[in-house]
């Protein structure tokens, strides 16, 4: 079945980024992966209350633009690491909707044959490396994959996102100072949907401006609007480009905004239904694109093939994901030791 | 085409809950993603959005019912507006529980590990001078293999383990890095996870509670958690345990914390021999291996293979003293102390036999089975704490293994269940001696 466009190009970084040109084809494309990433974290909340899906499952829905318009910034052997919100950054890295919400389902047929779950996923062959539980840890990590970029002396650079409640993590600002000290191509995406679970930015962080998170060390950084794909695109352009000429680390803050719970359970009564109900009218991410692609002429039919697409991807997603058998039993020890 | 909603599951452990409100009527139009009800849980009142677009055209549990089941059809949705009757719902797959396969307490180590063997000419080298070998021989043999610490380059190492290895190998591949525990720790992870087989070098191992989140969560568990897709090749290593008069925070045995982690493998060197043999091993390993120094160890001689292929196979303990009267199992420098014993206890008449386990985890159980076989009694020695310890776990498969065999209870020897103290009298009294083995050997022969 056909998959998320793999949106990573070499060579597609030259875009002025100031003034984001509007490239039809290019924002069709992003259309669709964050059509994909919505529906395929509605599929999953549908498949977690019918409990087939079990533990933690954090939804990516209302922050799709950020990992699309960062994604479409990089090219083939770019790494990509991530906390346990996860399932968009995935998609929008080609990895198979099928395999991601088998192992949702805890199946054979999931990325980590159902031994990961929701947080603790990966693909080797298309540089994601997690999927990661532990808050903030993806930050040190992600330092290590541009540190073996540094190593090897080429030009990859990894994109290590983590939220703002992360951010008030000590490892992120030892992170910070060894990618500063060591110059690694490191570009650090603060997704800030302005609630560490229960707890609002403002009442978590006395930064007022998580941009300037890395100044003391002169970590360059922008902070960019996260429900507009292109203006992602525009400024991961920048500091994609920033670290491939060896500059060192960049930091972007994306403000963005998560539409349902922390996780499953998590009835958000901690912020004002209004201000949801703002986001979701007046800032969603995929309305936004689309009435951009209407004015640029894109036809109903258009969009139209593009939803019948993605419900398909996503139905035999579904499918797959319920039909793939549970591990065998024999999985319990396997992959504990490399040769044991 | 008609769509059921289900009642959902809100949490992990939600069986049924209230549908405490409808906020769409029969006949309105219904988008994915807007709400259409309130449930209550126990926890909390959510609420729960359609995933299909459509006609809602039946409400099958009116608002302000109690205890609905999860699963329950709860309203009809059609995409063209007909009336639908209710089908069945799918039963969830069955969670058969799970049947092991096998019934092993511990996951199985590598296969096919090298046994060790006579190698040959030999050479007095000191434990700092075999570490320094076996890190330069296997810079030289891959260039993926690379060192990292605090102090490790410029300064030549806060102990000297690594002298002469900027000079020879370069800035590159020789880092210091800042006082930042967490941070290189978890860089050199991730670097492990993209293919470099990096030495983290701990000032010492007390400084690695500071990143243990990474040795455990990073880098013992991805290989699992990624089905066997991304391995961690990488050695932690650095002085562990007690060191002279350094006092609690800085005098700390983490054996048993280490060997308790299915993921890890774990040596603890006592001799040159052993400190170069397995640190080879180590670097070359495809998993990730903490290895446990000492810091008294260091500044001493052994003799050790000149062999330029010298290594030893993770896994397999050495006898240092055959004996027939008692098992004594012992790691690290308490092997020198287990010696000592032995020599005292053979002027008295009694033969110990002293097993050096070198590997923690996987432990050499069948060697310590074998010599207990043979002796009938079993003393550990550790320097660290009982509780839990390694001891522990040597009697424990003993007993499992060998228990028809034993004529005495195993007694374990150990440091005392205090943090270390500074007074040198009070640390004297808090670190096992050689008499302190005598007395347990002499309480069960």
């Amino acid at each position: 079945m056909a998959q998320a466009a793999d949106t990573r190009k070499r060579g597609k970084t030259s875009g002025k980024a100031n003034s984001p040109e509007i490239d039809r084809e290019q924002l069709l494309a992003a259309y669709r992966t964050m059509l994909l990433i919505r529906r395929f974290e509605e599929k999953a909340g549908q498949l977690y209350g019918m409990q087939l899906i079990g533990g933690f499952c954090h939804l990516y829905i209302g922050q799709e633009a950020v990992v699309t318009g960062m994604q479409m910034a990089i090219g083939e052997g770019d790494e990509v690491i991530t906390s346990y919100r996860d399932h968009g950054h995935m998609l929008a890295c080609g990895m198979e909707a099928r395999g991601v919400m088998a192992e949702l389902t805890g199946r054979a047929g999931g990325y980590s044959r159902g031994k990961g779950g929701s947080m603790h996923m990966f693909s080797k062959e298309k540089n994601f490396f997690g999927g990661h539980g532990i808050v903030g840890a993806q930050v040190s990590l992600g330092n290590g994959l541009a540190f073996s970029n540094w190593y090897r002396g080429n030009d990859r650079v990894c994109l290590t996102y983590f939220g703002e409640g992360a951010s008030n993590q000590g490892q992120v600002y030892e992170s910070f100072n060894l990618a500063a000290l060591m110059k690694l191509p490191t570009v650090f995406i603060i997704e800030n949907n302005k609630y560490g679970m229960g707890t609002s930015v403002e009442r978590a962080s006395a930064s007022h401006d998580l941009s300037k998170n890395g100044s003391p060390w002169g970590i360059a950084s922008a902070q960019v609007d996260g429900m507009d794909v292109l203006a992602v695109k525009a400024a991961a352009e920048v500091a994609v480009a920033a670290c491939r000429a060896g500059k060192g680390p960049y930091l972007l803050e994306a403000k963005t905004y998560r539409y349902r719970g922390h996780s499953m359970s998590d009835p958000a009564r901690y912020r004002p239904r209004e201000e949801l109900q703002l986001m979701r009218t007046q800032h969603d991410c995929i309305d936004h694109a689309r009435h951009q692609l209407e004015q640029l002429g894109v036809e109903e039919a258009r969009f139209k093939a593009i939803d019948d697409e993605v419900k398909a991807i996503i139905q035999d997603a579904a499918d797959f994901a319920q039909a793939s058998p549970e591990p065998d039993a024999a999985e319990l020890w396997t992959d504990v030791l490399v040769g044991g | 085409m008609a769509t059921q909603i289900l009642m959902p599951a809100l949490s992990p452990t939600m069986t049924e809950g209230k549908l405490a409100r409808w906020l769409k009527n029969v006949g309105d139009d219904v988008r994915a993603g807007e709400v259409v009800a309130e449930i209550e849980t126990d926890k909390a009142t959510m609420e729960i959005e359609a995933v299909d677009e459509g006609k809602l055209t039946q409400i099958l549990v009116p608002e302000g019912t109690e205890g609905v089941a999860v699963n329950t059809p709860i309203a009809v949705l059609s995409a063209n507006g007909e009336a639908v009757a209710v089908a069945a719902v799918a039963a969830p797959v069955a969670q058969a529980p799970v049947v092991l396969a096998s019934t092993q307490a511990v996951a199985p180590a590598a296969a096919a590990i090298a046994e060790d063997k006579d190698w040959g000419a030999m050479a007095p080298t000191t434990v700092r001078e075999a570490l320094r070998d076996a890190m330069a021989l296997e810079m030289r043999a891959d260039a993926d293999v690379f060192l990292l610490g605090e102090e490790v380059a410029q300064y030549q190492g806060a102990y000297k383990i690594s002298q002469g290895l900027l000079e020879e190998f370069g800035p590159k591949r020789v880092i210091d890095t800042p006082i930042t525990e967490h941070g290189f720790t978890g860089m050199a992870v991730g670097a492990a996870l993209n293919g470099l087989k990096p030495i983290v070098e701990f000032m010492t191992f007390n400084f690695s509670m500071q990143a243990m989140d990474q040795i455990i969560n990073s880098a013992a568990k991805t290989l699992y958690m990624s089905g066997g897709q991304m391995g961690c090749p990488i050695v932690f290593r650095g002085p562990n345990g007690a060191a002279s008069r350094v006092a609690a925070q800085h005098s700390q045995c983490y054996a048993s914390w280490y060997a308790h982690v299915p993921g890890l493998k774990v040596v603890a060197p006592w001799s040159a021999a052993d400190a170069k043999g397995l640190l080879r091993a180590a670097i070359r390993d495809p998993n990730p291996v903490v290895v446990l120094e000492n810091e008294i160890l260091y500044g001493q001689t052994f003799d050790c293979p000149t062999d330029p292929d010298f290594v030893l196979p993770i896994g397999k303990a050495k006898i240092e003293r055959a004996g027939t009267h008692v098992t004594i199992v012992a790691f690290s420098v308490m092997v020198g102390v287990a010696l000592k014993a032995a020599e005292i206890l053979a002027a008295r008449g009694i033969e110990a036999e002293v097993v050096n386990l070198r590997s923690l985890r996987p432990l050499d159980t069948d060697t310590v089975v074998a010599s207990v076989k043979k002796t009938s009694r079993l003393v550990t020695v550790e320097e660290g704490w009982p509780y839990a310890g390694i001891g522990a776990e040597v009697a424990m498969r003993v007993i499992e293994e060998a228990f028809d065999w034993l004529d005495a209870p195993p007694v374990r020897v150990h440091g005392a269940d205090v943090p270390l103290p500074y007074a040198v009298n009070l640390e004297k009294l808090a670190l096992p001696q050689p008499d302190w083995v005598v007395d347990a050997v002499t309480k069960i022969v």
